[in-house]
């Protein structure tokens, strides 16, 4: 019982001064991409192809662009692990009644992904940020 | 090599390089997959649960195919086309011809140097998209095949010409999943009574009940153009001559969404009594909307 009880705190002391160190630190996705300029610049090339597709713009018609600005930065920023707030509407309501079909969303992720690489982003790096924004695709879909 | 096919082959490549968009577009790249030996969508050798085309739930889709496989003593084409409704039912039509050695026409003492088949196929989704949701892509399918003489396959001990393969596929798309690259993985499980895929008839002396055969596929995404990757087909033994299970390794080339090029090292083992069966496999598949 005493050697157990020996054997678990040393177990315990390793994995909490593994924890501890601060020198392995993994670095967040959001700063592997570049930080703040780039998330800046995966959104504007993001809201320009935007408004060159004719498909996909007729959804942001009456959208506050400056403020889908401002809310799309904080929300990749979030998602890719920086430090930011999102102040936003959760997806679902901000995707709610415009019954975006399949064909519409696909497209959409396709001018994402321009955007990502006119912004630098390699392709894995475009993947992994797929990866993290494709769970929300259900409040967005047929709503 | 076949010439005819590689000029063909060439001629598609060119015509749908360059063809303006007309295809159904509703799906990512490449989660149309790559059209399979016996016409439904999949890999070469594996059918998937991805459909053949690139319909999203509001569109229809249709493809054609031309596969050409090219092994130490075998020569086999495959031509047919696929429609996909609604990203729920896919339809597909082959034609397989399997060209014969000398050896085993004079030794069968056959009139003709072919073998053809033709395949129906049907496919439906029954659950999830391979990119988005939590759990694989599930379909289930049947492929009907009739061979157009029993001669062959009753002089090799088959019990007759024509079957159904029953199939369930699993497929997944990892996204970012090895160091940031796309990987995708497929499973299916066939019931089947097939010889060499029904080119050499059904059942046999030594089983003339389905067995249920393990197929996979797995694939890397280097670009969102180019796919490598590899498969495994499992094989029944019915007949009194070895069947072995098949395997490749692939490279795709997706350069759009109207075409794509497969080319393939394959290893079909010992087939028709003739060892060490390899080759090169070469497919394309062009999207007509």
């Amino acid at each position: 019982m005493v050697n157990l009880v020996k054997a678990s705190f040393i177990a315990l002391s390793v994995f909490l001064v593994a924890c501890a160190a601060p020198n392995k630190a993994p670095q967040s996705l959001y700063d592997e991409i570049g930080g703040k300029p780039t998330v800046e610049a995966i959104t504007d090339n993001f809201i320009d192809e935007i408004s060159f597709n004719k498909d996909i713009y007729r959804y942001f018609e009456k959208t506050n662009i400056t403020r889908f600005r401002e809310k799309f930065i904080e929300h990749l920023c979030v998602n890719t692990g920086g430090p930011c707030t999102y102040t936003g509407d959760t997806m679902l309501k901000v995707h709610q009644g415009q019954k975006i079909n399949e064909t519409d969303f696909n497209l959409t992720v396709d001018l994402l992904v321009s955007a990502m690489k006119r912004a630098g982003l390699t392709y894995p790096q475009q993947n992994r940020v797929l990866k993290v924004l494709a769970p929300m695709r259900g409040e967005m879909l047929y709503k | 090599m076949n010439n005819r096919i590689l000029k063909i082959l060439s001629v598609g490549c060119c015509i749908f390089a360059t063809a303006p968009s007309m295809a159904a577009d509703g799906k990512i790249l490449a989660t149309a997959g790559l059209s399979q030996v016996e016409g439904s969508g999949g890999g070469g050798l594996v059918p998937w649960a991805t459909l053949a085309g690139y319909d999203s739930q509001d569109e229809t889709a249709a493809s054609f195919f031309m596969s050409d496989v090219n092994v130490s003593d075998f020569r086999m084409t495959s031509i047919g086309v696929a429609t996909s409704f609604y990203d729920r039912v896919e339809l597909s039509y082959a034609q397989q011809t399997f060209v014969l050695p000398e050896s085993l026409i004079s030794g069968l003492s056959l009139t003709s140097e072919q073998i053809k088949q033709d395949i129906v196929g049907l496919k439906v989704r029954l659950y999830g998209d391979a990119v988005y949701s939590a759990y694989p892509q599930v379909s289930a399918g049947l492929q009907y095949k009739q061979l157009d003489s029993d001669t062959v396959a009753s002089k090799v001990g088959a019990k007759t010409d024509s079957g159904t393969d029953f199939y369930v596929a699993a497929t997944k798309v990892h996204l970012g999943a090895v160091a940031g690259y796309n990987l995708i993985w497929n499973v299916a499980a066939r019931a089947t009574k097939a010889n060499e895929m029904g080119l050499l008839g059904y059942g046999g002396s030594e089983n003339n009940s389905y067995q249920v055969m393990m197929e996979g596929s797995v694939g890397l995404l280097l670009s969102p153009n180019w796919v490598v990757g590899m498969e495994y087909r499992q094989k029944p033994n019915n007949l009194s001559i070895v069947e072995d299970d098949w395997t490749d390794v692939f490279v795709s080339y997706l350069p759009n969404k109207n075409v794509n090029i497969t080319a393939a090292y394959v290893d079909l083992g010992t087939v028709a009594t003739k060892k060490d069966q390899k080759g090169i496999y070469l497919s394309m598949t062009g999207y007509l909307w």
